[in-house]
């Protein structure tokens, strides 16, 4: 067996409780403990895409219990490739949170530990109702983050957040519930062997269950009409927690792909359609409501959830295709929306610390190190809306050659082309008015003229002390190569996603992989 | 029995749902564990329901003779969850009453509380 695959859900389980403990008063033992665990992330994250590789599904049977009766981790490219993703992103927000959002409340990285816990888990279990427990722990885990910090606004929308999650759960458990008495398993595999089998009498409730589920995944990726809850969510959150959410609804685009892959296909009848009659067009209502929300935006924070959702829809459209190319560049683009979403949230909140009173709204205002923020939310929103340069140009060029073969895609290519513009308006708009106008505004002013930008020290009591930018350019830079190697190398990265998706549509190498461990695959 | 369980399962989902869509965070509270009560019923009921019978192994026993033993795990499961999930919503709760000065969910915040959240 190899005990590679329980690592990433091991490594946060035995840091978040000692961070907790031993590093409780201690910032600077539990920033390096911290830091050191994530980049342990990482590397453990390049093994698994390394292991993965080669093609071979490993699983991992907890407490040595066969599969369908145990629980099992399974570690396929799809995984490997998320768990690598979440790392790099958790090594982002970590540089970030360093420069001090993590002294702003109790146990930041204990709970971000827990966090990435669970995170790694759902995409690493082979089993539902593991999944589900997953599910619970990242949730546990992002109520204590959205409302770090504190405040009025955070604690309103907390709340919400966690109202609408706890519903979530409920209709998850209804659904596992439904699925269990229907094919007496909880087993992913042994589920997609069963499927086939489920009686004539019993299909209704199958299709029931399945629904539900359903539901549920769309409600965690933010799936138009299930997605009340996020820009709320996002916007109230303390900016760098929002860029470690942002892998949260990747989380709901993974279980979505992976239950509908590996067995609701097969179940024909009513799901035959599902992706075409149902997920494509919740997909397309998230873009149009994720454009028109960036429009309409009154802030950027705002602005960025909004985009995210946008996001989330493009790749759902791809996703819903359900064919091998199209889910492969879902995948790509999904690779570089995390990224590039994280980073503009890093960056309104590099903006919003620097505006007193003003926060991120579109009044306009001076603030200090304006030019050097400008550049890089420019450079931010350019790589979010997928400009030319960037690697959201390619993934979205691939979604929308992928989406040739289908009969829709004038519909679909007119639909992600004018809500890309909508969006690029959007942020035109915001940028101008939050850097360029409140620079105009300055110079024009008599009363601060000759007064450098640096130097506006009457009642502002934050250009006294300059606030740390190191950290934060460190961490957004990051961010950015790590989308800059994307463009550059999307050849080896796009032939893995290709293997990826081949073996997505190959479900019986999963099901064999998990029921028959014939030859356990050692390290 | 079944109709019992059923009616009783609808009886909670029903308080459930009422309560979770009033304004304020008690009720939510409180429809959020009738749902939960509902649900572990009705997880019960998932592996068929059975009286006097064992669900672990026992000598002399048929194979139809046993109650499904998985159900009861997932119930458990479902219960320490939620109940952890109820003290979180509890904890929340409060701490948003303090700092709203208002136990509804939906609040409206002034421009005071805004520039508070910012800071």
């Amino acid at each position: 067996m190899n005990h590679l695959l329980i690592l990433p859900i091991l490594l946060p389980a035995i840091v978040a409780p000692l961070l907790a403990i031993v590093a409780r008063n201690d910032i600077v033992l539990a920033r390096v403990f911290s830091f050191a665990a994530t980049l342990g992330l990482v590397a453990i994250g390049c093994l698994m895409v390394w292991t993965a590789s080669d093609g071979q599904i490993r699983i991992y049977e907890l407490g040595a219990w066969k599969a369908p009766y145990g629980i099992v981790l399974v570690l396929d490219r799809l995984s490997a490739i998320m768990v690598l993703l979440t790392a790099c992103l958790a090594t982002v927000v970590q540089l970030y949170s360093m420069a001090g959002w993590d002294t702003r409340g109790f146990h930041f990285y204990s709970l971000f530990h827990v966090q990435l816990m669970g995170v790694n888990g759902a995409f690493l279990t082979g089993d539902l109702f593991n999944l589900f427990v997953f599910f619970e722990l990242l949730l546990i885990a992002s109520y204590g983050l959205m409302v770090h910090g504190g405040g009025p606004a955070r604690f309103k929308a907390g709340l919400q957040y966690i109202s609408i999650n706890l519903v979530g759960s409920v209709v998850f458990l209804m659904g596992l519930g439904t699925i269990y008495s229907v094919t007496g398993t909880l087993n992913m595999a042994h589920f997609a062997v069963r499927i086939s089998q489920v009686p004539e009498s019993d299909q209704a409730l199958m299709a029931v269950g399945a629904s539900l589920l359903l539901v549920v995944f769309g409600l965690k990726a933010a799936l138009v009409p299930l997605h009340f809850w996020m820009p709320a969510t996002y916007s109230n959150a303390p900016p760098p927690v929002a860029a470690l959410f942002s892998i949260m609804s990747k989380v709901g685009v993974y279980a979505l792909i992976r239950f509908c892959d590996l067995s609701l296909l097969q179940l024909g009848g009513p799901f035959a359609a599902l992706g075409t009659q149902l997920l494509v067009p919740c997909a397309v209502l998230s873009l149009i409501v994720g454009a028109i929300g960036v429009l309409a935006a009154r802030s950027l924070s705002q602005q960025a959830s909004f985009v995210g959702l946008a996001s989330i829809g493009t790749m759902l459209i791809a996703f819903g295709l359900f064919t091998p190319e199209s889910q492969a560049a879902g995948l790509y683009y999904m690779l570089h929306s995390t990224l590039a979403v994280a980073a503009l949230f890093l960056v309104v909140d590099l903006v919003i610390a620097r505006r007193p009173g003003a926060g991120d709204g579109f009044d306009p205002k001076p603030f200090p190190q304006q030019g050097y923020l400008a550049a890089l939310f420019f450079v931010g929103a350019l790589m979010v809306i997928g400009l030319p340069p960037s690697s959201g140009f390619l993934g979205k060029l691939q979604i929308l050659h992928s989406l040739r073969s289908t009969g829709e895609w004038p519909m679909l290519w007119g639909t992600i082309l004018v809500a890309s513009f909508a969006v690029l308006l959007g942020f035109a708009q915001a940028g101008s008015r939050v850097f360029w106008k409140s620079s105009a505004a300055h110079k024009g002013d008599p009363h601060d003229s000759g007064v450098g930008v640096g130097q506006m020290s009457h009642g502002n009591a934050l250009s006294a002390k300059p606030l740390p930018l190191a950290l934060p350019s460190a961490a957004i830079g990051l961010t950015w190569s790590l989308l800059i190697l994307l463009t550059i190398f999307p050849g080896p990265v796009m032939s893995y996603l290709e293997a990826t998706t081949e073996q997505l549509f190959d479900p019986q190498r999963y099901i064999d992989a998990v029921l028959k461990p014939a030859g356990e695959a050692g390290l | 029995m079944e109709l019992l369980l059923s009616s009783a399962i609808g009886v909670f989902s029903a308080a459930g749902v009422y309560l979770v869509l009033r304004p304020r965070t008690f009720s939510v509270v409180m429809g959020l564990s009738f749902l939960t009560y509902a649900i572990n019923f009705f997880l019960v009921s998932a592996g068929r329901l059975s009286v006097n019978m064992p669900d672990i192994l026992s000598k002399g026993k048929e194979l139809s003779e046993y109650a499904d033993p998985v159900p009861p795990a997932l119930v458990l499961t479902s219960i320490v969850i939620s109940f952890g999930m109820t003290a979180i919503m509890v904890v929340m709760g409060v701490r948003g009453y303090f700092e709203n000065d208002s136990d509804h969910v939906n609040i409206s915040l002034t421009e005071e509380m805004i520039a508070r959240s910012r800071e």
